[in-house]
């Protein structure tokens, strides 16, 4: 008898660890982005993707909120707003 | 071919036989002539394997982990502080459901240091869900690292297996000993065919989080599993003296017990001078017998029950202690009667042969002889009481 045991590649994607998401969230203004990628380079998830400036975006679905990515903007065009407000 | 070996060498020959891809080993005393050995054959040309030296045994066990993941029959022994070491690594090999033999020249665990032999190294990895098998003679020993393969590799078990030594006694004694061929040894065991291994082409991930939603019936799979190897330990112990003529069951093993009224249950190579004193005392028309307990992990508790049920006095001689409670293999035997029907009307526990100290005939005398007294928990046999009085307030 075997119980879980092997994983197939990419099965960590099933796990939408942006549940574990509670108080807040980041918002992209997408006005004064000048694409600098730190944002994407920096999320712990991966989950930031944008071609360019002003069109930067994180898929909710794993964000875990923690904030790294308004941190780092040097333009503050990402700001954490509260869960519950939703975007 | 049948050969005058040392038990270390008699493993070594066996293993070779088995024909594992991947070896790696650290030394310790009294497992290092094994891997001496097979470190020989390598280098000789007689093995064609990988023999990785590595700096620790918790490496060692992690080398053939990842061998064994790969998808290649993999081998390594120690002992003692070394078979610790491995601790953590024993574990995930059983979590991860790896087949592997792995030998362990049973030898007592500091402090104080001692390299000769007791069990309680591999009793204190009793519940890491590996089977535990332990050897009575080198013939035995030898064998069952064939047996153990074939188990450990039977795709319903995928579980690894320990074949348990007596350090010294049985890894540095020597004895007449049956090596097999190596067309007989291919016949009994193909190469591995694994279930599933870690490919570049095909990608998986192994031994991952499980969460609370996860992890129990991982653990729930093992015990069913220990618990179906039940039936098929006997299986494989049948169509392996088809091959070699040579019969064992495999889980436990009756000495003279019909009509016996005192019986001695051990495990290991003290189970030889027990049967020698069963001999001894039947000659002086005593009605004693004796029970060898090969299979620790699983244990076999239903057949022991069967053994053991007619028998009014049972001895059950520990080469280990759980400081604190029963000795490991006594408290089991006990619990295969609770609830039950039948039963011995006395089973005495009495522990002895820690750190190497020898279990003499007389010793085994002295066990029948208290098994005819009160019941015993426990009872140290060979105890210096002088050596207690120190005194260090």
């Amino acid at each position: 008898m075997f119980g879980p045991l092997i994983s197939k590649a990419g099965t960590s994607r099933n796990n939408k660890t942006g549940s574990w998401r509670t108080e807040s969230r980041p918002k992209f203004l997408q006005k004064n982005c000048i694409g600098c990628r730190l944002c994407a380079v920096i999320c712990p998830e991966g989950c930031i993707e944008g071609a360019e400036k002003n069109a930067y975006h994180c898929d909710y679905a794993y964000c875990k909120g923690c904030g790294n990515c308004a941190l780092i903007c040097p333009k503050q065009d990402i700001v954490m707003t509260k869960e519950e407000a939703g975007d | 071919m049948k050969d005058f070996l040392e038990g270390s060498r008699a493993v070594a020959e066996i293993v070779r036989l088995c024909k594992p891809g991947l070896i790696s080993a650290y030394p310790i005393t009294p497992q290092t002539h094994i891997v001496e050995e097979l470190a020989q054959f390598v280098a000789d040309g007689k093995l064609d394997s990988q023999f990785v030296n590595v700096e620790s045994e918790h490496s060692a066990a992690s080398v053939v982990l990842g061998g064994v993941a790969a998808g290649v029959r993999s081998y390594t022994a120690t002992s003692s502080q070394g078979l610790l070491y491995m601790g953590e690594v024993i574990f995930n090999i059983a979590g991860m459901r790896l087949p592997l033999v792995l030998t362990c020249a049973n030898r007592a665990v500091s402090a104080p240091i001692n390299i000769w032999n007791d069990q309680q190294d591999s009793i204190a990895l009793r519940d890491s869900g590996w089977l535990q098998l332990y050897a009575e003679d080198i013939q035995e020993a030898a064998d069952l690292h064939l047996i153990g393969y074939r188990i450990s590799e039977d795709k319903s078990m995928m579980l690894p297996v320990m074949v348990c030594m007596d350090g010294f006694i049985l890894t540095h004694g020597i004895e007449v000993v049956d090596i097999p061929a190596q067309e007989e040894v291919d016949r009994f065991l193909p190469g591995y065919q694994p279930l599933y291994k870690l490919d570049v082409d095909n990608p998986v991930s192994m031994g991952l989080l499980a969460d609370p939603d996860y992890y129990l019936e991982t653990r729930y799979a093992i015990e069913e599993t220990m618990k179906s190897s039940l039936d098929l330990i006997p299986k494989v112990t049948a169509e392996f003296s088809k091959v070699f003529g040579r019969n064992y069951n495999g889980l436990i093993e009756e000495y003279r017990t019909k009509d016996a009224e005192r019986v001695i249950v051990a495990m290991g190579s003290v189970c030889g001078t027990v049967k020698d004193v069963v001999d001894e005392l039947r000659a002086k028309g005593r009605k004693v017998g004796s029970l060898k307990v090969t299979s620790y992990r699983p244990f076999p508790a239903a057949k022991i029950y069967e053994a053991l049920k007619d028998i009014p006095r049972v001895a059950v001689l520990d080469k280990s202690v759980s400081l604190g409670s029963y000795a490991p293999l006594a408290v089991e035997i006990k619990a295969s009667f609770f609830g039950k029907k039948r039963s011995p009307q006395l089973i005495s526990s009495f522990v002895a042969g820690l750190g190497g100290r020898d279990i003499t005939r007389d010793s085994i005398k002295e066990i029948f002889r208290l098994l005819s007294t009160k019941e015993r928990a426990g009872e140290f046999i060979d105890l210096k009481p002088e050596l207690l009085k120190e005194n260090y307030e």
